[in-house]
């Protein structure tokens, strides 16, 4: 076409699209580049402190990762259950029965009043008074659900009554009963518009199960902080212990915005 | 259970508030088997409102809904519970509904939409609703778009979709609440000759419109309303040539000089 002349015999349109990646690329470059700088100035920086022993990374530094492994077992589990705490605070907090209203209300209010940190206490240093007496691990995952199941709760009501009115009559004008309507109809609808919600609440989740570190489980930020305070290393121990927490975070917000990507394409 | 032979729908005595507002002032309205039924009126007459508290979507506040022989009273305070409720799913199983906007859902196919409520309501084999389902879905014209997310759909698809969903339930009436007004004019035509060929097959239907040229082929009878009341009913020839009331007439001539069928509303 006319183009081919006009721009010394290539393609305009495909120019522009070498244009616009050459852009990307670019762009990409300088991101890295950036990143690359500010970090490696800041460890140079450390390093030249005199503070930063490798042998010392060598010696404890596996002791201090196998924590990650606890982390992620009090985070994993920890988002099941407070899900399906979730769920039934939402029917709740939904339901027309006022006792069941309330008590689900009591829940997200008495819960979400209340700092973490003090419902850990509560449960790990507090119910062994009347004869509750609970592993660190557990008292921590019991925790952790029931403080992030308050949260989730309110993002899974909302996200129940984010799905249009017009799509339960359908279902109740096919004669479909209640409970099929919510199973099959609304809370399929609901969970894809909560899901960046929840991807949120589980980073958090992440970060904030450092707290467990207070009632002795020994996850990542317990032993940082044990052999760094023992070795007057606390720095490095932080060190170690924030990239994994960063790591984490990277990769689940990574899982994360591929899954809402996919569950964007089949719903086009 | 009493119904005149061959009487489908029948509305009795109905009256509907939304709070102090009274929408419907006691709708009588008797349908009968392969009926064509079109309710026209400017909008806020109550058409509408009447047509979903035949389905009870909207609980009337007095009266009595039959269909198919299956008689419910309006219960608007709720005192017969949960028997109600299954009063009101066995009228729903006998009275199909289609919506302006189709409220397909989005997360199933086409296919997925229109075995969802045969399968788990009528509690059908799969085999079976499949190939119900295939069946109502030729013959409104989508066998090609089985597999096809409602998003991919053109908006005459997805209410011929919603045609197909409501025919697997195999209803004994089936109810339309202005199904092309949120269509663009082009697509108005594919759903409209969906409609009247299931009104000549001899579907009965209740259908809610402002299309006056699609009433005049496909009803057997025009039921104008106005002020939550029915003003004048008969064959579309009387009530669109030559209407007595002088409402139908100021509605009708109004109408015309709009441009006709099409006015969006």
């Amino acid at each position: 076409m006319a183009s081919d002349t006009a721009l010394g015999g290539r393609d305009l349109l495909a120019r522009l699209a070498e244009d616009r990646r050459a852009r990307r690329r670019w762009f990409r470059g300088k991101f890295a580049l950036v990143w690359l700088v500010l970090i490696g100035g800041l460890l140079v920086l450390l390093s030249a402190t005199g503070n930063i022993d490798p042998d010392w990374y060598r010696e404890w530094g596996p002791y201090i990762l196998e924590g990650t492994g606890t982390t992620l077992v009090i985070c994993v589990t920890s988002i099941i259950f407070a899900t399906g705490l979730a769920l039934l605070g939402a029917f709740g907090r939904l339901s027309p029965r006022p006792v069941v209203y309330s008590v689900a209300s009591l829940y997200v209010s008495l819960v979400r009043g209340t700092p973490l940190l003090v419902q850990l206490y509560f449960v790990y240093y507090g119910l062994p008074e009347i004869g509750i007496v609970l592993p660190g691990l557990t008292a921590g995952i019991i925790a952790v659900s029931f403080n992030y199941g308050a949260y989730m709760t309110e993002i899974f009501r909302a996200g129940i009554q984010a799905v249009p009115r017009g799509q339960r009559e359908a279902a109740e004008a096919l004669g479909m009963p209640e409970r099929l309507i919510m199973r099959r109809i609304v809370l399929p609808q609901a969970v894809r518009i909560v899901i960046p919600a929840i991807g949120n609440e589980f980073i958090a989740m992440i970060k904030d199960s450092a707290l467990v570190s207070t009632i002795s489980v020994t996850e990542l930020l317990w032993r940082a902080r044990r052999v760094g305070t023992r070795e007057f290393r606390t720095l490095q121990a932080m060190l170690l212990a924030a990239l994994v927490y960063w790591v984490l975070t990277i990769i689940f917000s990574y899982f994360q915005e591929r899954l809402e990507r996919r569950m964007a394409r089949s719903d086009r | 259970m009493g119904a005149a032979a061959g009487v489908i729908v029948r509305v009795e005595g109905v009256h509907k508030y939304f709070g102090e507002n009274h929408v419907l002032r006691g709708i009588d309205l008797d349908v009968a088997r392969g009926e064509a039924v079109m309710l026209v009126g400017r909008s806020g007459s109550g058409k509408t409102t009447l047509l979903r508290c035949i389905n009870f979507l909207e609980e009337p506040t007095v009266g009595t809904i039959e269909v198919d022989g299956f008689r419910v009273e309006a219960d608007p305070l709720g005192r017969r519970g949960r028997r109600h409720k299954e009063e009101i799913r066995q009228i729903r199983l006998r009275a199909g509904m289609l919506f302006q906007d189709f409220n397909l859902f989005p997360h199933m196919t086409v296919l997925q939409n229109c075995i969802e409520a045969p399968m788990r309501v009528r509690r059908m084999a799969r085999d079976e609703a499949i190939a119900l389902a295939e069946r109502y879905l030729d013959k409104v014209g989508l066998n090609d778009k089985i597999h096809e997310h409602p998003a991919r759909l053109s908006g005459g698809q997805k209410q011929r979709t919603a045609i197909a969903r409501a025919l697997c339930m195999e209803p004994k009436v089936l109810m339309f609440d202005e199904p092309t007004s949120a269509l663009d004019p082009e697509l108005i035509g594919e759903v409209l000759k969906v409609m009247e060929d299931l009104a000549h097959e001899g579907t009965t239907m209740i259908v809610v419109t402002h299309e006056m040229h699609f009433a005049r082929e496909a009803a057997d009878r025009i039921v104008f309303m106005e002020e939550g009341q029915i003003v004048e009913q008969g064959a579309p020839d009387e009530i669109l040539n030559k209407p007595r009331d002088p409402r139908t007439q100021q509605f009708l001539r109004r109408f015309l000089e709009s441009g006709g069928p099409g006015g969006a509303d």
